[in-house]
Order: C-alpha cells, then sequence, then structure tokens
C-alpha cells in the first residue's frame, strides 16, 4: 500500500502540480487560494513560481509561460478571477502551448471574502473546460489530468475549487514527477496574435474544440455513476457531492460529475431515465441545474436548495426530506468574538486619529485595515473591492464638489492592495486633478493573508533579495508633487494627526504613508535596522487612573474594562499609542 | 467503524486548536480510518473565533457536520463551549477548559461574559471540566495546554491501538517532544 498523507485541497493541487511538470505558476495571494502557491514554493529545485502584484498579472504571466512551451499555472481566489477576466477570455481563443491551468478558488458561505460569487459561470463564458474536484486526491489527480486536457484540447482548464476542498484535509497517495520536455517555441501569429481578423477564425475553431470537448465529457471517467436503485437519482460534483452522497445515502443512485463544462450531456440524459425522480444539489448557482432543463429533461434543483451559502449535509437534508435535526439548547447566550486588529497592530494608532477627524467620507479597502469599519473605531464609510478605495474616493470626492457638500475625502489602502491595482487609481486622481487625501498603509508585508512578500517588501515568494519599490518615488512619478506626499510612523499620534489636518486643507492630490511592520510579522534584518522594534510592555497607574476608558476606545485587544481598567502584559507589545490617548498620564511604559 | 464519528475543537485563534487536530487526524489516519478534517475560521487575524472537525470512519464523504451531530465537543474556552452546544449530539460528551478569553466588545466593557456556563452546561449535557491551562503552566510550558486536551479528548474517544505518542513526536519540534508528552499524559488523567 502506498503510503497515504493528509492534505488540504490546496497542498493536493500543488503536489499535483508538481508531478505533473509544472515549470512556472504565479498568483496573487488571496482566501482560500493563497496556499497553493506556498506549497509550490516548497519544490523549488524543481520549478519557478512567483507572486504577481495582481491576478490579471499573474495569468498573463502564465500565458506566455504557455506559449513559450512549458506547463504553467495560475492560482486566485474568486474575486480575483474578475480582475483577470480580460486576458482570460482572449486566451481561450488562442488556446495554449504547454498545458495551462488557472485555479479558481470561490467561497460561499464568505467566510473572508466580500461577496459569493459561482465562478462556474467564467467556464460557460469563456468557453472553457472546467474541472471539480470534491476531495483532496482528485485535486491532486484533476490538476495532473488538467494539464493533459489543456494540451490534448488546446484550451486553458479551470479547476474550480471551493473552501471547504481548499482548506479541509483528507487522504492522499503520492505519484512521481515527470518532467516535461518544453515545447520549441515557433512563432505563430494566426494563433497568439489576437487581432479582429485572427480572433474571427480563433472563434470558429473555438466552437469545434467545444463539440470535441463535449464528446470527451460524455465518456470520461471523472464523470461517475453510482447505480443504487431507481427511486432516486442525484447530480452533483464538488464537495456539495460529498453532502448529497452523505445525505442520500446507499438507496440513491448518483451521476457525480468532475468536468462540468462541457457538460456530458448525453451521460445525463441516460441517466435521467434510469431514476424516476432527479434531484440536482449543487452550491450557489443553478450552474448545471439550468443546463440540464434546457437539454429538455424535469429535475429537481434550486427549488429545495437554497442560492446563498455554503451548503452543509443539514441544509441539504432539511431542503430535500423536510428533516430537521434535534440540538441541544442554552439559556445563556455567547457573546460575540468579532476579529481585532492586534495589539501593536501599526493600523490602530492610524485610524484612532483618523477617527477623530470630523465631516469626513472614508473610503476603505480589502485587507487588515477593513477592519478600521469595526467598532470602536467606526473609521470605515466604503469598501468594495480590491484596489477600489482610492478610485471610489476620487469619485466621491468629485461629487461632494459638484454637489457643493464641504465633505473631505480619505482613501486608506494597504501596501500590498495599492501595487494590486491601487496604483492605477492614484494615477486617475493625480491626472484628473483629484483632492482626496489617499493614505498608503505600508506595513511591509501583505498581512491580511498571513505574510506573503510583494514589491515593496525586498523579497521574492522563493526567498531571494530583490529590488523593492521605492513607493514616495512611484507616487511622484505618477503626478502627485512631492509637498504632497507625508511619511508617518503611524504609532505617533501627533505624526499622523499633523498629516492629515495639512492634507485634508490642501486642494490638491495628497498622499499619506504610514510606515510601521505589521506586528506579527517575522522581522526581517532590514525591518531591524529600519525600525525600533525591541519588545516593550504599557502598565496603567491604578492610582492616577480615573476610568474614562479613553485607552479603551482605541479598541485595543490587550486593554480589558473591568472593576479596573487593565493591560495584559501577555499581548501588550508596548506600541504606546494608549499611552498616548490618556489624559491623565495614567499609561505608561515599562521596561 | 461502519459509523462515521465527528470530532469538533473550538477556540480562539492562537490557542493551537489546530496543531491538537492534526495530530488527532494523523494518528486515526495511522489506524486505518479514513479521515477529513476542516477548518472553520473567519478572517486570519488574531481573536476571533476557531474551530476545527475531524470526521472518521470506514467512509467519510462531507468534511463538515450540522447542528446536533458532534459525537465530542472539545471547547479550549468556556464561552467558545457555549457558543458550539448546538453542535453537540444528543448524549454526546463535552471537555470543557476552564479558562476565559474575553473578547473585544467585553474587554471595551460594551459586554460582560457571561456567568454560570458551566452550571448550564453540565446540566445540558455530560460535560467534563478542568483547567487545562493551569495544568500545562505547571508541568513547564502554557503552551501545552492545547495537548493537554488533547490527551483528554482521546480518553473520552476510548479508541484503542493507536501509538499516540509517536505520533505526537512525529508532528511537535525535537525540543518540545518530550514536554507534550508529558502534557497529553496529564490530559489523559483527566476525564
Amino acid at each position: 500500500m502506498k503510503q497515504k498523507h493528509l492534505m488540504t485541497g490546496n497542498e493536493a493541487v500543488a503536489r499535483g502540480a508538481y508531478e505533473a511538470g509544472l515549470n512556472f505558476a504565479s498568483a496573487y495571494p488571496g482566501t482560500p487560494s493563497t496556499e497553493i502557491l506556498e506549497n509550490l514554493a516548497l519544490y523549488k529545485d524543481s520549478l519557478y513560481c512567483e507572486w504577481a502584484p495582481n491576478e490579471k498579472v499573474a495569468l498573463e504571466a502564465a500565458i506566455g509561460a504557455s506559449i513559450a512551451g512549458v506547463r504553467s499555472l495560475a492560482t486566485m481566489k474568486h474575486v480575483g478571477v474578475n480582475v483577470a477576466a480580460d486576458p482570460l477570455f482572449t486566451f481561450a481563443y488562442t488556446g495554449v502551448g504547454g498545458g495551462c491551468i488557472l485555479v479558481s478558488a470561490d467561497d460561499p458561505g464568505m467566510h473572508s471574502s466580500q461577496n459569493e460569487q459561482d465562478n462556474r459561470n467564467y467556464a460557460t463564458a469563456a468557453r472553457l473546460l472546467m474541472l471539480e474536484p470534491s476531495n483532496s486526491q482528485e485535486a491532486k489527480d484533476f490538476t495532473k489530468l488538467g494539464f493533459e486536457l489543456s494540451e490534448k484540447f488546446d484550451t486553458p482548464v479551470l479547476l474550480r475549487m471551493t473552501t471547504r476542498i481548499c482548506h479541509s484535509k483528507s487522504a492522499v497517495t503520492f505519484g512521481e514527477r515527470v518532467e516535461k520536455t518544453a515545447k520549441p517555441y515557433e512563432k505563430n501569429i494566426k494563433k497568439y496574435v489576437a487581432t479582429p481578423a485572427n480572433g474571427k477564425v480563433m472563434r470558429r475553431n473555438l466552437v469545434g474544440r467545444l463539440t470535441a470537448m463535449e464528446e470527451y465529457s460524455n465518456h470520461a471517467e471523472i464523470n461517475e455513476e453510482e447505480i443504487n436503485g431507481s427511486e432516486i437519482g442525484v447530480i452533483s460534483s464538488g464537495v456539495a457531492y460529498q453532502y448529497a452522497r452523505e445525505v442520500f445515502g446507499d438507496d440513491a443512485s448518483y451521476l457525480k460529475l468532475g468536468m462540468t463544462f462541457p457538460m456530458p450531456m448525453e451521460k445525463i440524459k441516460a441517466f435521467a431515465t434510469k431514476v424516476k425522480k432527479l434531484y440536482i444539489v449543487e452550491e450557489m448557482d443553478p450552474y448545471m441545474e439550468r443546463q440540464i432543463r434546457e437539454a429538455g429533461i424535469e429535475c429537481i434543483g434550486k427549488a429545495v436548495i437554497p442560492e446563498y451559502d455554503e451548503l452543509n449535509t443539514d441544509i441539504v437534508r432539511k431542503g430535500v426530506f423536510g428533516i430537521e435535526g434535534a440540538t441541544l439548547k442554552s439559556d445563556l447566550e455567547a457573546v460575540v468574538r468579532p476579529p481585532a486588529m492586534c495589539a501593536g497592530c501599526p493600523h490602530r494608532g492610524f485610524f484612532y486619529a483618523l477617527s477623530k477627524k470630523k465631516n469626513v467620507m472614508i473610503t476603505g479597502d480589502i485587507g487588515c485595515y477593513t477592519l478600521g469599519s469595526a467598532p470602536p473605531l467606526n473609521a470605515m464609510d466604503t469598501c468594495i473591492c480590491m484596489g477600489g478605495s482610492i478610485s471610489t474616493g476620487h469619485g466621491a470626492s468629485k461629487a461632494f464638489s459638484i454637489t457643493g457638500a464641504d465633505t473631505k475625502v480619505v482613501s486608506v489602502i494597504g501596501d500590498s492592495t495599492f501595487f494590486h491595482s491601487g496604483v492605477n487609481s492614484l494615477m486617475d486622481v493625480a491626472y484628473n486633478k483629484g483632492t482626496n487625501v489617499t493614505v498608503i498603509l505600508d506595513n511591509r508585508i501583505t498581512g491580511m493573508t498571513g505574510h506573503q512578500q510583494n514589491p515593496g517588501t525586498g523579497y521574492t515568494l522563493m526567498g531571494d533579495e530583490t529590488g523593492e519599490v521605492d513607493i514616495p518615488l512611484l507616487c511622484q512619478a505618477i503626478g502627485i508633487k512631492k509637498e504632497n506626499i507625508y511619511i508617518v510612523n503611524p504609532l505617533k499620534l501627533d505624526e499622523v494627526d499633523h498629516a492629515l489636518d495639512e492634507t485634508l486643507n490642501k486642494e490638491e492630490a495628497c498622499v499619506i504613508i504610514t510606515k510601521w511592520p505589521c506586528i506579527l510579522k517575522k522581522f526581517s534584518q532590514q525591518d531591524k535596522n529600519d525600525f525600533d522594534l525591541k519588545p516593550k510592555k504599557c502598565k496603567i497607574d491604578q492610582d492616577k487612573c480615573r476610568k474614562c476608558k479613553l485607552c479603551a476606545k482605541t479598541g485595543c485587544p490587550a486593554i480589558y474594562v473591568g472593576e479596573t481598567i487593565t493591560i495584559n502584559a501577555d499581548s501588550c507589545t508596548g506600541c504606546g499609542v494608549c499611552v498616548q490617548v490618556c489624559p491623565f498620564d495614567a499609561i505608561s511604559e515599562v521596561k | 467503524m461502519k459509523e462515521v464519528k465527528n470530532i469538533l475543537l473550538v477556540g480562539v485563534g492562537g490557542q493551537g486548536t489546530i496543531l491538537a487536530s492534526k495530530i488527532l487526524s494523523m494518528g486515526l489516519l495511522e489506524a486505518g480510518y479514513d479521515v477529513k478534517m476542516s477548518e472553520i475560521h473567519g478572517m486570519s487575524q488574531r481573536g476571533g473565533n476557531v474551530s476545527t472537525q475531524i470526521r472518521f470512519g470506514e467512509k467519510v464523504y462531507s468534511p463538515i457536520i450540522g447542528k446536533g451531530e458532534a459525537d465530542v465537543i472539545v471547547a479550549f474556552e468556556k464561552m467558545e463551549a457555549l457558543r458550539w452546544i448546538e453542535y453537540l449530539k444528543e448524549g454526546g460528551k463535552m471537555v470543557i477548559n476552564d479558562f476565559e478569553i474575553p473578547s473585544v466588545p467585553i474587554l471595551m466593557g460594551a459586554m460582560e461574559y457571561p456567568k454560570g456556563i458551566l452550571e448550564d452546561l453540565i446540566e445540558k449535557a455530560d460535560v467534563s471540566v478542568f483547567e487545562a491551562s493551569t495544568i500545562a503552566e505547571q508541568i513547564g510550558n502554557s503552551k501545552t495546554m492545547n495537548i493537554v486536551l488533547l490527551g483528554a479528548l482521546v480518553k473520552a474517544m476510548n479508541i484503542p491501538g493507536i501509538d499516540w505518542e509517536v505520533v505526537i513526536r512525529a508532528n511537535v519540534k525535537k525540543a518540545f517532544e518530550d514536554i507534550n508528552i508529558k502534557a497529553f499524559k496529564e490530559g489523559m488523567k483527566q476525564v
């Protein structure tokens, strides 16, 4: 028996890509997809992988590597595919050189995302071959198969995962890596240059390719029948299959689809005739149901399975059979435990100072600092998408000037998010004479997803030192005046306050860069040289404390308001924000 | 074991629930079970609640369970035990670390930590309570609290034929192997 490894779906995709002879991979980190590239980097002796500044760039790099002849991979979360959608649609036209897979990690239930989005729709929209694994072993196997199918049908493959496949662990059996010889690169303008004349031909070829792929889908072993009885039949895919298989049990028959675009319609028709009642169990959109109904097959799907939120066995059981399990209930109620900015988080000082400003609209972005919207800081008015804070703020500020409102706009964005797409938005502000204040919260790392390097950190994914973006110089280069760029230490409230006052009073595009490393980050030698990071603690002198609770208004989780107000020495990092806030000098730094 | 067993470990970010779950899952996999383990957490910052689910048996389909389906719940923090009680099966067991971590609204003085949690839960379910954090401190490393609880869980589950010492040694840093084994044994004495 081969040794079994307990792996997440993400680890398994990395393993599958490694075994398939992958040479190049690129990604922008995003939950739940991040760990795929982190695990690929462990195979650095055999392949090359990198973080890209955003998903469009990641996919374009993978396309380039594919055209040059090697197997390539791009990974991203569901909303990242929106960013990468532009090259994706054309890539479906050109087809591949070396096999290429795009992993979309969807997040039903929005565990860590701003929306719920069913990216299976991208497969039909762009006409990509799509595979949907339902456990870690399949995540590995389908990745390997994906590269083969990509080359066989000359198409990029969409490997569609969801949070529960990405992050749950199950047993995986390993294989050996098979080195792939790169296809020799040959110039092929008709295939790879998408001008309208070439595109028209590509578009027609795409239809032929789809017919061949559907033929394959109808015979593919990964579209698997399990015939147990003729009363109930279930068609399902991905993790939804696992919920369905458990709820319907050993008496129902199943058609489990591993390839869901093109759908194996002949196989589905044949399966439908074998059962009296046909259920379609799928998470989020009625993606399969719609196509099955269009083919004239009667089925029950979204009539009983909700179109929103993550599924589980409970929801499927209740929807289909109307059965609800008995639960124990307590008379007490647990208090919510929302995530909070860490003790010592450099964003806290900045947001505290910002929250004191009156008549200001704050446009926010995607990252740890989105927590600035939570009580007690409440320092955020909008959060739409990655990189959107600056351009949303630009539009709002133009609107205020049109309506004559005297509301000022502050746009906040992290360093990695600024490189992702915020920089484009700041160009827009500079070019179009915007007046919103842009704050780049530079904590020297990509914090939210668990500390990935980015173009501003000086290190690559594979651990090499590299050049880093000089943010103030970059801002100048795109048109922000040097005298309108402020660099502040966010832990020093008066510095932040001063910079905010000055910039809010200028009728020109201004940038404040707050620079201090994330407190959870593993500090580099450069961090140690550049910042005073020696651990310190703060303490409250109970004789001086008047219990005004101003320190607690900073939202620091090390401060506890009980009978007395105290600071937890285990979690305090001595950032000193509370020392500056206390009006009675009751808090001080202790050695 | 034909029937699938469901275990839930619940706590607060940073308490080590994930490592304990990993060791448990590895042990069960070594013993020949089909195992699925799933982490459930919101955003990745510290301070939010974290839970992991482990399902094992001859064949496991769903990686997650619903309300009223857990055979055992191990709560690394008291209020989390309260939050997850609805997931316990009737007749299921609960192991609770008698330890409080106030959440942000409580820290700020906006809400109060609920009183009488243990009394309430003991009345409703088969509950074992002990101070895993204190035991971990006494044996010399407060961070081994998760392994103390793992020991208690393994005892409560009563599955023979798994050499947990070997599994623990394979999953913790060399320098911490012995103290974790001590923590595990102390935990086993508690249930």
